[in-house]
């Protein structure tokens, strides 16, 4: 391609990237920027689940429960996209909770870690106005159900929910689905309804089956819930961090600022020192912001402070690769060679300075973001894309700049 | 070198001596930051065991114990209610010791990682020079060089806590790493260019030594200006940017100014006595 056909192409791009990150233009419509919880304000909560009283082929469907369990509660709190996620290392189970801009974090963390309340409610009448059911209590709880597992109906192809009681458990339910045949029996989770079965026939000896239209996934996900509500697996919170509105929107400003500031600073220097050449490469740069932040977008990273801090330090490396090639091209011209030969000369020959340079910050930006969570993984990704886009900028954009506006 | 040396053993000793304060997400512990109107004495009669420190830019203070649970929380926060009026918290952080415990375990393997990885990388990539050096010097060179890095803002950071109670957290970790990631680079562009000295040797009569002096003095001008960017937008930051970054930020300062001269006072007479040797 001709360097003035790239060049048409980089503006395109960047002008659509532009009305794609800027909340004036398009941005918001089409994709609202993801702030991280450190600079709206906002709780990131991990609780450990407490696995003790659970056999080892249990834990995976307990742990999965109780996560269902607390994404309920969180939900009632209307919070906008809580985040709810499991973590295993090593032997501790583990639930990490995030919630943004909430205000008043101990009420929520007192309902979330609740032990799980699980009943079985049946009929008490039937409200024939409002067309549903009344439930009331029949005594049997969470604590007498031993565990439930899905199994598989290969008579009909279908799968179902294996629920088992201990001896207590057995005779409750014995009379409980002797009074209700043909009725349904409710199952409540935090007082919310999960399920609610007919009741076929009198079930003797504490070993029940649900059946129904379940997919794989939805008898699984009830099975979970269950064990969430039988099982012994109390959560402690480990963890917290609560973040207030005002810090979160004071440290935004400031580092927006420092980072304008710097950048502004940089390009001064890149003008003044190289000139001409200089002001193509604060050009580049500029793509190179705009470009970076489509990105971030388009991946929806999760802003945060770190995350932040880490684009702005980009910005100061992104530059390097131009000096780098700047530097070798004004070698290159004291050797008394043509401009534009110079120029090629100097992204040849500083092209394998600049590659191993790139790869040595990617391969510590991937391992941290292994090693880290939360708030600081922001960091370690928004290197990882700036170093990336950078290579794009400050090489071809550079280069097409330059072919194009440089004469001998 | 002497400078180095210097600087190494001071850190040394002051890693040594006075060790680090760590954060709470090494040891476990809690961070409380409060806007209230009291001053520093008042909520230290409050809490005897806290370590407090005022926070003028937002005009809150910032309390360290050890953890708290949520209800111990819930009630010093009612207790300080009723002593010193209203509260506002800014920021309530408390992390149990298993987390932390894990937290720092991971920070150190992660450290080793980068090293190894950056050091093996310059290997790979220097494997076609063998002479006089060969390629896996080269990375020997850059580890130690890096740990030279790493070391300098380490000991800075050890005596900071000692006189200032500065912790050393994730994000410092995090930090270093940045500093190793990056101080490499103005190593690798002198490498290179003593690389693309020894290609143009074609007879075997050559002095070592003067070709990496001048490799050194022909790069200096872009390792320079190279690390000058990113401390023109560190320094901008440090000045400017939040306040819970800015040891995050003094910590990639200081690394990038000693790896810019690492890559000059240390590599390269490491490569040309590693010659002699």
């Amino acid at each position: 391609m001709k360097s003035r056909t790239i060049l048409f192409l980089v503006i395109l791009l960047t002008v659509a990237a532009a009305a794609f990150v800027l909340p004036q233009w398009l941005g918001n419509k089409v994709l609202p920027w993801r702030l991280g919880l450190d600079l709206i304000g906002g709780s990131h909560l991990i609780y450990e689940v407490d696995m003790s009283g659970v056999s080892a082929s249990d834990k995976d469907s307990v742990l999965a429960g109780l996560r269902d369990v607390m994404e309920r509660r969180v939900n009632v709190f209307g919070i906008s996209e809580p985040q709810v996620l499991t973590a295993k290392s090593g032997d501790s189970y583990r639930i990490l909770i995030e919630l943004a801009g909430i205000k008043n974090a101990q009420e929520a963390i007192a309902h979330i870690g609740k032990t799980a309340q699980l009943e079985f409610r049946e009929v008490e009448k039937i409200d024939e106005a409002e067309q549903k059911i009344i439930w009331k209590s029949s005594g049997l709880t969470g604590k007498y159900l031993k565990r439930a597992q899905v199994t598989f109906d290969s008579q009909i192809a279908q799968p179902e929910i294996s629920i088992e009681f201990n001896s207590d458990g057995a005779k409750l339910f014995e009379e409980i689905t002797g009074r209700n045949i043909e009725k349904p029996l409710a199952i409540f989770l935090d007082n919310e309804l999960i399920s609610s079965p007919i009741v076929r026939q009198k079930i003797i000896g504490g070993n029940a089956v649900i059946s129904g239209q379940f997919s794989g996934d939805e008898a699984k996900a009830l099975a979970s819930l269950l064990n969430a509500g039988a099982l012994p697996a109390p959560v402690n919170l480990v963890s917290q961090q609560v973040i207030g509105a005002s810090l979160g929107e004071n440290s935004l400003n400031s580092t927006m600022i420092a980072g304008l500031a710097g950048t502004i600073a940089v390009m001064l220097f890149m003008a003044f020192y190289y000139r001409k050449f200089g002001i193509f490469s604060v050009l580049a740069l500029v793509i190179y912001v705009i470009l970076t932040l489509a990105v971030f977008k388009g991946v929806t990273m999760t802003m945060t402070l770190a995350g932040i801090a880490g684009f702005v330090l980009s910005i100061g490396m992104a530059i390097d690769a131009n000096v780098l090639i700047f530097e070798r091209t004004k070698e290159e011209i004291k050797k008394g060679i043509s401009k534009l030969t110079a120029i090629e000369e100097g992204f040849k020959r500083a092209w394998p300075s600049i590659r191993d340079s790139n790869i040595t910050t990617i391969i510590s930006s991937v391992i941290l973001y292994y090693f880290t969570s939360g708030f600081v993984r922001g960091f370690a990704l928004s290197l990882l894309i700036g170093v990336i886009v950078s290579m794009f900028s400050a090489i071809t954009v550079t280069r097409a700049l330059l072919k194009t506006f440089v004469k001998n | 070198m002497i400078i180095s040396g210097t600087l190494v053993a001071a850190s040394v000793a002051s890693i040594s001596i006075f060790g680090f304060k760590q954060g709470i997400d090494f040891v476990g512990g809690a961070l409380w930051q409060i806007k209230v109107s009291a001053t520093k004495e008042d909520l230290q009669s409050a809490l005897p065991g806290a370590i407090i420190t005022s926070q003028p830019a937002t005009g809150s203070f910032i309390l360290r114990t050890s953890e708290l649970k949520e209800n111990e929380h819930q009630e010093l926060l009612a207790a300080f209610k009723e002593k010193f009026g209203e509260v506002e918290e800014l920021r309530f952080e408390t992390i149990g010791p298993s987390i932390g415990n894990e937290l720092r375990e991971k920070s150190v393997r992660a450290f080793i990682y980068v090293l190894l990885s950056i050091s093996l990388y310059i290997a790979f990539v220097f494997r076609k020079v063998s002479r006089p050096v060969s390629s896996w010097k080269y990375g020997l060179i850059t580890l130690i060089t890096l740990f030279h890095d790493a070391l300098i803002p380490l000991g800075t950071f050890s005596v900071l806590g000692y006189l200032l109670n500065v912790e050393i957290d994730a994000i410092f970790v995090v930090a270093i790493l940045v500093v190793l990631g990056f101080s490499v680079h103005d190593t690798i562009v002198v490498f290179d260019r003593i690389r693309e000295k020894l290609k143009l040797q074609k007879s075997g009569n050559y002095d070592f030594d003067a070709l990496v002096n001048q490799g050194v003095n022909e790069t200096i001008v872009r390792s320079i200006n190279t690390s000058l960017t990113l401390v023109l937008v560190l320094v901008a930051m440090f000045f400017l940017g939040a306040a819970s970054l800015q040891y995050f930020i003094l910590t990639i300062l200081i690394g990038v100014m000693v790896g810019t001269y690492s890559s000059i006072f240390v590599a390269s007479p490491l490569l040309t006595l590693w010659r002699r040797l």
